[in-house]
């Protein structure tokens, strides 16, 4: 293996956005027949590495070679062209076509000048059987299941005579069974001499399957490594660098806590098709971080105890009363807020000021008819502004004109203007540069120790580590494991998510 | 002139308001006396007051439409609903219905009524709004040549017909309408946290879910809103000719009444929206009309003029289009 | 099992064999190969337009503009054969061209600027009644003896049927949109815009000439229906086929294609085109019906389409 060559080296690639530098003279080099994972933690320049390599954003500066020959694809046809092709998380195909043309489509052979769907149908069927599916090519592509729609995503990429293949987090939303059968396949492609970059949040996939490792940190490159020599927690502290050591002193420190009051307690919880019935208590007070891979049931806890989705069994306390929520509405009245973990897309209000995307929980709670005056408007926008140090000038400035930080600490201060005694966190540091990260952990640990109750969840461990005082670890849709004081590391928490 | 600029809120105004004090001033240069006011009999006259008079329905109709269009929606129905309502009034009328709170009642009710369809449908079906209209806009002049039995109807009825040429404080009772609504919407958006919930549903339909905004009760509202509104400028429309034209009333007005928010610098993708914004582009386009005639170009110009007026809006709503024009002011900065 | 997404088709088919017999049923000369042809006869440049608002519908969009650009058609080539003595042959290439470069114009904005297509063709809608009634307010006949041939032309099927030479047109028209839709790139480009944008752009589909090929076969379209809608009329006015836009909308509809694009096919807006002639067919037989109820009836057709399109795309 050491013998082969580079089948792509990309050398002191440089990007810059509008006040973003996001990459800074990063080198990978990709070989043939190799699995090489990219890993980082979010923000560190992974995607817009992969944009630049697919053709999406432009460089600007640096080389990119394919078998040693320069390359400047402008767009994704010209780098497929060229032999990259790319898989994505939430499959990039067409889900009204049929699976073949979904496979042909842009390449379908002719006949006489008009497609031949024969033949497309037959070939199709042909190349899926390499890929262990038996299936009817002709139905829509929506028909089938994201696995499913993964591998023919794949098979599509490699059979437009790919070189190299790049698998932007394919797993998050496979099932176990799921993620051996494309483990398979991958080793199956790396066999034939294709070279594949590997793009996972999965520590645990990284060694079941990668020979080598590129770690991005802050838009750098941190190093290239082999997957067999390097241990997980030097890999850790690669992806996360010093921050790790000053997390990792915080652990255990609120460890040894006396019985508080509870908040919240969840009696067998749940939701068909989201939730199996699950237990939960949250004191008074109490950071209970949920701990779980995409698609554990992290998520859909969190909008069941908030009421976006309405649970089929079980039953939730809150501060001592029985609820039962049909709106979102009611648990913002009770007193919760939830931080959802799409910011963009669940969270802001866009074209909307910082002031109005601050006040509004408020204004909810108190119902449309009472209108909080301008000037209370402005005072509260102010005081949050300044309390949580939001970066900006003007509370008239839409949000979306923030950075995703000033974003999420908007939203922050939209929920604590609303005076909760709950407050639920999904991802909160997702997609926020290392220094608001900091501030946002800071500002958890603030706000329970003035008696706010918090939920978090989060895929960051050490993030989890640093500030839960409980963590509940989910896997399938199931709690599999409550831990506590010392038992609060990286390490039991990766054992809990990885345990049969 | 700096505040002004810096403040997100009133630049929007900068671009609409230039634009109508600029036809207001060609029309100065054409004619003179088109600012002339006379007091008569206690009422205003002059050509100000004309296109006051003449932007009425279409005002009426901005405002429904302004928040329509502030939830991401859009309602092409507006001109089939104002037929409907002038047909009913009229049929009311016909069939010796004297009481005006009657026949006024009976015309918002059907305004209602189709606002509360278009509504469910959007709202409760979600189906996309330029299709949940378009069945009204389709049905809605069928349903109003119905009522008509396919004539039309002519009526006289003396305090009905006040709606559309009677006179209140010397204007037209069109315009006083236009107030009282303004004024109503205005308060009812602004002085509670509705509007504010508008423009949060039609900034982000899904984060207003997860903050507990009944977006579907929100649209069902802004649709009744904009059914009322055409109602009431069929009714006024009816009240002017005194007849009911099922094939003629209101038609094309859902267009102006589109192009009079959009004017008013609103984005058809939903969220900010003004009404007096809307109103002023009510009036541009009133205003354009009027400076194309006393101009002395032939009114067959009108159509013409006035896409080119909606294609050079949507131009300069667009980020693209603004980046090249400044890379294009850039370039001959350089060169020039 | 059928294919889920047949069944709008099948829907829409059984409607027209049902809406034909209940009429062939209740009137002695309803149920003949005359009546039916007649319906192509009659609506031929309607679905010649529908064929166009087909292709943009399945791409997602909407052209409003189909029923201005008719009139315009009319009126341009009235002016140029009656006024400058052209010979239609020559016309004609000459409007298809400017047709086609109207829409072409139209998505370009579209995808340049990244406006919505209503609200561009809209402003095409009015640019076109606009132009047509700048050339001419008023009415212009055309008088040709290449007219008076084409209306002359035409078979004589069994059972007093005639197919005439806009019949003619149409089911050409018909056969090639087809095969364009299902047996070129160009029709799979067109269901994969309608089906995401995104995914299409990232397997290499090109957007921009896509979406300005999907405009500009519309406009054609609408610029030969103009032609067609001519041979009817002999004449051309700056307020001809006011609202065939909405028609052919409602006939893409009421042929099993979603709104919201992505599926459906091209025969669909022939039998959705064809239940609209049904319809209105019926009304004139029946005598005492009057003639709004064929905007009724297309009203609540249209809402039980597209309500049924909604409980399918749930039901998945």
């Amino acid at each position: 293996m050491s013998t082969t060559t580079a089948v792509l080296q990309l050398r002191g690639i440089q990007k810059k956005f509008p006040g973003v530098h996001a990459l800074k003279g990063v080198d990978f080099t990709l070989r043939t027949g190799e699995i090489h994972a990219l890993l980082g933690e979010n923000g560190a320049g992974k995607s817009t590495l992969i944009k630049v390599m697919t053709g999406v954003y432009t460089r600007d500066g640096g080389d990119i070679l394919l078998e040693g020959k320069p390359i400047f694809p402008s767009n994704t046809g010209d780098a497929q062209a060229l032999g990259i092709s790319t898989v994505y998380q939430e499959v990039n195909l067409l889900p009204n076509l049929s699976v073949a043309h979904n496979i042909f489509l842009g390449r379908e052979p002719k006949r006489w000048g008009l497609i031949d769907w024969k033949t497309i149908n037959r070939q199709s069927h042909a190349l899926l059987k390499d890929y262990d599916l038996d299936i009817d090519v002709t139905r829509p592509l929506s028909s089938y299941s994201i696995a499913v729609q993964q591998l023919i995503a794949i098979a599509r990429g490699v059979d437009m005579s790919a070189k190299v293949l790049i698998l932007d987090e394919p797993t998050a939303s496979l099932d176990a069974d799921e993620v051996q059968s494309l483990f398979r396949i991958m080793r199956s492609l790396k066999e034939r001499g294709i070279g594949i970059v590997f793009v996972t949040h999965f520590l645990d996939q990284v060694y079941a399957v990668c020979d080598r490792i590129t770690i991005l940190r802050n838009a750098e490159l941190v190093g290239e490594f082999d997957a067999a020599t390097l241990s997980r927690p030097e890999l850790v502290g690669h992806m996360l660098g010093k921050e790790l050591a000053a997390l990792e002193e915080r652990m255990h420190q609120t460890a040894g806590e006396q019985q508080r009051p509870s908040a919240l307690k969840l009696t067998q919880v749940g939701r068909a098709g989201s939730l199996e019935p699950i237990d939960l208590q949250v004191a008074q007070g109490e950071v209970v971080g949920l701990a779980g891979l995409l698609g554990s049931g992290r998520t859909e806890l969190c909008r069941l105890i908030f009421g976006v989705d309405k649970k089929q069994t079980g039953t939730v306390i809150f501060h001592g009363k029985d609820i039962h929520l049909s709106s979102t509405k009611e648990a913002i009245d009770l007193g919760m807020g939830l931080c959802p973990e799409d910011r963009k897309h669940d969270g802001i209000l866009g074209p909307l000021s910082i002031r109005e995307n601050i006040i509004l929980a408020q204004q909810i709670k108190q119902g449309w008819w009472r209108f909080i005056p301008r000037k209370q408007q402005n005072a509260i926008a102010e005081k949050y502004v300044k309390d949580i140090n939001i970066a900006t000038s003007d509370i008239e400035k839409p949000i979306e004109q923030l950075s995703g930080g000033n974003q999420q600490k908007v939203i922050l201060a939209r929920w604590l203007a609303s005076n909760p005694s709950l407050l639920i966190l999904d991802e909160p540091t997702r997609g926020i540069d290392i220094g608001a990260h900091a501030e946002i952990i800071k500002l958890i640990r603030q706000l329970c120790d003035q008696g706010l109750s918090l939920i978090v969840a989060s895929s960051e461990l050490e993030e989890l580590v640093a500030f839960s005082d409980k963590v509940v670890v989910l896997r399938d849709r199931k709690k599999v494991a409550e831990l506590t004081g010392a038992d609060i590391q990286p390490d039991t928490i990766m054992r809990a998510i990885a345990s049969a | 002139m700096n505040a002004l600029l810096s403040n997100p809120q009133l630049r929007r105004y900068i671009w609409p308001v230039a634009g109508l004090l600029l036809l207001l001033l060609i029309n100065l240069v054409i004619s003179p006396e088109f600012f002339n006011l006379t007091f008569k009999d206690g009422r205003f006259y002059g050509s100000l007051i004309d296109v006051l008079n003449r932007a009425a329905p279409i005002a009426l109709l901005a405002i429904g439409m302004t928040l329509v269009i502030a939830t991401g929606g859009v309602d092409l129905s507006v001109g089939s609903v104002m037929a409907i309502a002038g047909a009913v009034s009229a049929y009311l009328i016909v069939s010796g219905v004297d009481s005006l709170t009657v026949i006024i009642a009976g015309g918002l009710a059907a305004g209602l009524v189709g606002g509360m369809i278009n509504g469910v449908l959007v709202g409760y079906l979600n189906i996309q709004p330029i299709v949940a209209t378009l069945i009204l806009m389709v049905a809605g002049r069928g349903v109003a040549q119905l009522i008509n039995e396919g004539q039309i109807v002519t009526f006289q009825h003396e305090a009905f017909s006040f709606l559309g040429t009677g006179y209140f404080l010397g204007l037209p009772f069109p315009v006083v309408l236009v107030i009282i609504t303004f004024v109503l919407v205005q308060l009812l958006m602004r002085r509670t946290a509705l509007g504010l919930y508008v423009e949060a549903v039609g900034a982000n339909a899904s984060a207003s879910r997860y903050l507990g905004i009944n977006a579907k009760a929100i649209k069902l509202s802004v649709y009744c809103l904009a059914g009322l509104c055409a109602a009431l400028a069929g009714m006024i429309a009816a009240a002017d000719i005194k007849g009911s034209d099922a094939n003629n009333a209101g038609l094309w007005l859902e267009l102006d009444a589109i192009l009079a928010v959009v004017i008013g610098g609103a984005s058809l993708m939903g969220g900010r929206f003004s009404l007096l914004l809307s109103i002023i582009g009510a009036l541009i386009i009133q205003t354009l009309t009027v400076t194309i005639i006393m101009s002395g170009i032939p009114p067959k110009f009108n159509l013409l003029i006035k896409a080119s007026a909606i294609i050079l809006v949507l131009l300069m709503q667009s980020p693209r289009f603004q980046q090249q024009l400044s890379s294009l002011m850039l370039w001959r900065k350089r060169h020039g | 099992m059928v294919n889920r997404k047949f069944i709008p088709l099948i829907v829409t088919c059984c409607l027209f064999f049902l809406l034909f017999g209940i009429g062939s049923v209740q009137f002695e000369s309803f149920g003949t190969p005359r009546v039916f042809f007649n319906l192509l006869t009659d609506n031929a440049f309607l679905i010649i337009a529908a064929v166009g608002m087909t292709f943009v519908i399945l791409s997602g969009g909407i052209d409003l503009s189909v029923g201005a650009v008719i009139a315009l058609t009319g009126v341009i080539s009235s002016v140029l054969i009656s006024q400058y003595n052209w010979h239609p042959l020559v016309v004609f290439p000459v409007v298809l061209l400017l047709g086609t470069g109207f829409g072409a114009a139209m998505g370009a904005l579209i995808y340049v600027y990244k406006l919505q297509p209503f609200i561009v063709t809209l402003a095409g809608m009015f640019l076109a009644r606009g132009l047509a009634s700048v050339i001419s307010e008023e009415s212009i006949p055309i008088t040709h003896e290449f007219y008076d041939a084409v209306s002359m032309f035409g078979f004589e099927l069994p059972g007093g049927a005639w197919i005439g030479s806009s019949t003619i047109i149409c089911l050409v028209v018909l056969v090639i949109a087809i095969i364009a839709a299902h047996y070129t790139r160009f029709g799979g480009r067109v269901y994969a815009l309608g089906g995401d944008n995104n995914s299409a752009a990232l397997m290499g589909v090109p957007l921009a000439s896509t979406t300005i090929a999907i405009y500009a076969t519309s406009s054609f379209l609408a610029t030969l229906s103009g032609i067609v809608y001519s041979f009817y009329t002999f004449s051309g006015y700056s307020l001809a086929a006011v609202g065939v836009e909405l028609d052919a909308i409602a006939a893409v509809v009421i042929g099993g294609t979603l709104l919201t694009g992505g599926y459906g096919y091209v025969i669909g807006t022939l039998v959705g085109v064809l239940i609209m002639g049904v319809v209105q067919t019926y009304i004139s037989f029946d005598g005492t019906l009057s003639s709004w109820w064929t905007k009724i009836v297309i009203g609540v057709l249209l809402f039980c389409f597209i309500a049924m399109q909604r409980a399918l795309s749930r039901a998945q």
